[in-house]
């Protein structure tokens, strides 16, 4: 029977031994040595930024996002390739988006897509109350610095994280919530990290600002003292690029911490949907409306603008672009204000026109639209509504559309010319620095475009809230948006760094969300 | 508002796997100690399951077996390009066997058996890479039988009878790549049915047409189980009538497919006994797997899987050491019907190489302590599943979305039972 016992003993010590056995692969990632890290050392990655680097998606920062921000998704593949710092970032309270300031309402919840059926669903603000509390000030250092609404020159200025600051505008209330002090900086909290790799997109909102708002702001040409700044302004070209270089200076320079990284150019904010979704010809008439808005428009049409150019007050071409004509159909143009016509308000009080002032002001910088304008999102419940519920009196038709409804060509061409001279800047810097150099603006251009672009075999386009790119807001990116930045990054860290950073697998990351409960 | 997006939002649910390629082959500790062969060899009562014919050739008026056995399964998944790994952590299978024999006469003998040839097992981790293909699965079917063995012969006897199953699965996955609710959590879909019962039959004969040389055949029949009205509970829906996942039952049917097995063995003298097996299973019959929900809100969900028969050829070898002990080894090939392309995680099965040992000691004359074990090694593989499809943005159409990657399984099985001859 001793022998039988060791029988026993043999296969009990067998079957320990195999519950231990675990299949391994030839070449386990888990084992590590099947990526690289190059000439790069990313155990200390600190990203900078503002919105886009934050993870802001769909009109808020939640925490969803943020984990799906491009810098997160990032470290979680630097996790991979060496060993690396833990990630941290100034997580919200909750999904739900939106901020508190003293427990009232500054910042409003996310958007979701609502609706019954098919027919009528439409991007809505959650039917939520905030609970981030900005008030609630986190403690310690974040290696994701993005800062929603933050511009270039933001991330140098003394005093952006000052919780005093917030309600007055003079500070940011999502970089007051972790400050590490009341006048600290933006980049002064990232080099006390001392960050080994970096990534700044910075300078969007530098044009972009203006251009959401319509053109409300001016071009801040030659303008250096940035405290002139209003909020929808653009940045002066040359003082961009002089705050975009003092910012890389610190952080790759020989005299700063001599960290690598990657840069990210500025994106065409045409290329956005939040311009491509209001059409500049959304105006149903029936036979009877046009023609008595036509009758309406007559005198201006056949007399007015005629006697203008006559005399010589405005060219002949502008007389012909002024007209206002509509038809029956579903498909006229606004009307708009646009402030780079002649004002000719004042002339039409006096002789011969004799108009009231109120007649004349409607028509002094009047015209149609037309496909070369955009109309930003935000208009989109504005067109049509009535001015001090008068029939008579509908904003985009017999009322025209004020500056902040409407960026017009020239605008555009403001923007355009500003933000190709940035990502010059950009790119200069870039090359100075050694640094990699990520061309979102070509990316973005590409997604815009015609059928959008394949990528990994996963279809995106700008298209709004279906194109997968765009978040509800048009124009922050969704998960999988930031998903194809990060994997442009790992793409040029790869090569700029002779890196092997194992790639994005874009198709898993999510684009918008469906919820019924909407404000 | 494109109709197309949304409703390609309506059509995630359009890949639903199962489990398939999973047969358990640890029908008796003896038989599986000898590479799980058994269709011509006279052993105890594991010849309810590989051979009813031979029941009849059983010296003993009364003889049972009954045996369990503990199954570590685990899978490593990985891909390369994206960083991504992946480990089952499966909880432990316990297939079990219990037969029994009664000789009525000379000629002529019943018989009972329970066992449990299909079944599987897998946990991958929550919302892994592939979990829009699986999170887990449990499939269980267990066999009962009635049987009757009858010698027409001396040296030729046939044997067979009905079987009656009853089958459980409880499967979860992810409704797809993406979708979740408004707090980011993923939604998924359990489906879960059990008490599913179903019918079909097995016959074998064994045939010696010398003293030392035993022949056998067996055939155990398809067998379809039809879930009806099983249970679909959808978690972590968006809270959106434009994604309509409400809770519903579903109809669902899988074949556990039919086997034949032909085998021989050779007595070479009073110690050592040679046998060998070859299996067909028919797997060919698992074409597709569709699950039909019954809130016709939810669109039904169609998946294919295109197995083909597959062959497991095995080899077993006995030595009577004493009158004690007796010792078994074995080893057999188990090509898989998962074909190229069709490689889901839920049965991520390759050809395996399969090792088997054992022995069996003879407490007394009536009383044997059977004890078996199994290594099965599975080579690394690069494999993909490519059926699964996502609607294109645009156009609203499916579009294949292969998940792929690098596979290793590995599975170590110990099993004891007793055999009772009386």
């Amino acid at each position: 029977m001793r022998t039988m016992k060791n029988y026993f003993k043999y296969i009990a010590v067998l079957a320990l031994g195999i519950v231990s056995c675990e299949p391994e692969l030839e070449n386990s990632i888990e084992d590590g040595g099947q990526y690289s890290n190059g000439s790069a050392d990313f155990s200390n990655y600190v990203a900078l930024g503002n919105s886009l680097t934050a993870g802001f998606a769909d009109g808020a920062l939640y925490i969803s996002g943020q984990q799906n921000s491009y810098p997160n998704i990032l470290a979680s593949k630097f996790a991979l390739v060496q060993d690396t710092d833990e990630f941290t970032q100034p997580l919200m309270n909750d999904n739900i988006g939106g901020l508190l300031l003293g427990g009232t309402q500054i910042q409003q919840p996310r958007f979701v897509l609502g609706g019954e059926s098919l027919e009528t669903a439409r991007p809505a603000r959650y039917n939520g109350t905030p609970t981030t509390e900005v008030g609630a000030k986190l403690s310690g250092s974040f290696n994701n610095m993005g800062v929603p609404g933050a511009k270039s020159y933001h991330l140098l200025a003394p005093g952006y994280g000052n919780i005093a600051g917030v309600a007055t505008g003079m500070a940011n209330p999502y970089f007051a919530r972790f400050a590490s002090a009341d006048n600290a900086t933006v980049l002064g909290d990232a080099l006390a990290q001392q960050p080994t790799f970096f990534t700044l997109w910075i300078g969007n909102n530098d044009v972009l600002s203006f251009a959401t708002s319509g053109g409300a702001g001016v071009y801040q040409e030659n303008i250096t003292d940035f405290t002139q700044y209003g909020p929808n302004d653009i940045t002066d070209a040359n003082a961009f690029a002089f705050v975009y270089n003092s910012l890389v200076s610190q952080l790759a320079g020989e005299d700063g911490l001599g960290a690598e990284g990657v840069l990210i150019n500025i994106p065409n904010v045409t290329d956005i949907p939040f311009f491509k979704v209001v059409p500049v010809n959304p105006i149903p008439l029936d036979a009877n409306t046009a023609a008595a808005l036509n009758a309406q428009f007559g005198a201006y049409n056949t007399q007015i603008l005629p006697g203008l150019a006559q005399m010589g007050v405005i060219t002949e071409a502008e007389a012909n672009s002024r007209k206002i004509t509509f038809a029956e159909g579903p498909q006229n143009f606004v009307t708009i204000r646009d402030e780079n016509l002649t004002d000719i308000s004042g002339i039409l009080q006096g002789e011969p026109f004799n108009l009231d002032p109120q007649t004349a002001g409607l028509l002094g910088q009047l015209r149609q639209a037309t496909n070369a304008d955009l109309i930003p999102l935000t208009s989109s419940s504005f067109i049509g509504s009535q001015v001090g519920d008068n029939p008579m009196l509908i904003n985009g038709v017999s009322v025209p559309l004020g500056d902040e409804h409407v960026l017009t060509a020239k605008e555009q061409e403001l923007v355009a010319q500003v933000t190709a001279q940035y990502n010059g800047a950009i790119a200069t810097i870039a090359q100075n620095y050694s640094l990699g150099l990520v061309d979102a603006n070509q990316l973005l251009s590409q997604i815009a475009g015609d059928g959008g672009l394949t990528y990994q075999g996963v279809q995106i386009s700008s298209r709004f809230v279906s194109g997968g790119a765009f978040s509800l807001d048009g124009v922050h990116l969704t998960p999988r948006g930031y998903a194809v930045i990060a994997n442009e990054i790992v793409k040029e860290i790869n090569e700029t760094y002779e890196a092997n950073v194992p790639a994005v697998d874009v198709g898993t990351y999510s684009t918008i969300t469906l919820n019924n409960n909407v404000q | 508002m494109k109709r197309q997006f949304l409703l390609g939002l309506f059509l995630m649910a359009t890949v639903l796997t199962y489990a398939g390629g999973y047969r358990v082959s640890l029908q008796g500790q003896r038989g599986l100690a000898m590479g799980h062969t058994g269709v011509a060899v006279v052993n105890n009562a594991e010849l309810a399951f590989f051979n009813p014919g031979g029941l009849v050739f059983l010296e003993n008026k009364i003889n049972a077996a009954v045996g369990a056995s503990a199954v570590f399964s685990d899978v490593v998944w990985q891909n390369q390009e994206f960083g991504q790994t992946a480990r089952t952590d499966s909880p432990t299978g316990t297939p079990f066997y219990a037969y029994f024999s009664y000789k009525l006469s000379e000629k002529f003998t019943l018989g009972l058996a329970a066992y449990t040839p299909y079944g599987s097992s897998v946990a991958w981790e929550k919302d892994w890479a592939g979990s829009h293909l699986v999170n887990d699965i449990e499939l269980a079917a267990i066999y009962v039988q009635a049987l009757a063995s009858y010698k027409i012969t001396d040296n030729l006897a046939v044997g067979g009878g009905p079987i009656y199953v009853s089958g459980s699965v409880n499967f979860n996955r992810n409704l797809n790549r993406t979708l979740s609710d408004l707090e980011g959590d993923r939604s998924n879909v359990t489906i879960d049915a059990s008490g599913v019962s179903a019918w079909g039959w097995s016959a074998g004969a064994m045939w010696k047409p010398i003293d030392s040389l035993t022949i056998g055949v067996n055939y155990r029949s398809e067998i379809l189980v039809e879930a009806e009205n099983g249970d679909a509970d959808f978690q972590n829906v968006p809270n959106s009538p434009l994604t309509p996942f409400n809770d519903t039952k579903f109809d669902a049917t899988l074949p556990l497919p039919a086997e034949l097995s032909i085998g021989a063995s050779y007595q070479l003298n009073d110690k050592w006994l040679f046998a060998f097996d070859y299996n067909r299973t028919f797997w060919d019959a698992y074409e597709s797997l569709d699950v039909d929900f019954a809130d016709p809100g939810i669109p039904d969900s169609s998946n294919p899987r295109q197995y083909e028969d597959s062959s497991i050829y095995r080899f077993g070898l006995q030595y009577g050491a004493n009158e004690t002990f007796t010792l078994r080894a074995g080893y057999y090939f188990d090509e898989s019907p998962v074909q190229s392309g069709y490689f889901a995680p839920e049965t991520p099965r390759n050809d395996s190489n399969n090792f088997t040992a054992g022995l069996t000691v003879n407490v007394t004359d009536m009383i044997a302590i059977d004890a078996s074990f199994l290594y099965s090694r599975f080579e690394e593989i690069d494999e993909s599943y490519d059926y699964y499809t996502e609607p294109n943005p645009t156009t609203g159409q499916p579009e294949q979305v292969p998940f792929e990657g690098t596979y290793k399984s590995s599975a170590f099985v110990p099993g004891l039972g007793v055999t009772i001859k009386i």
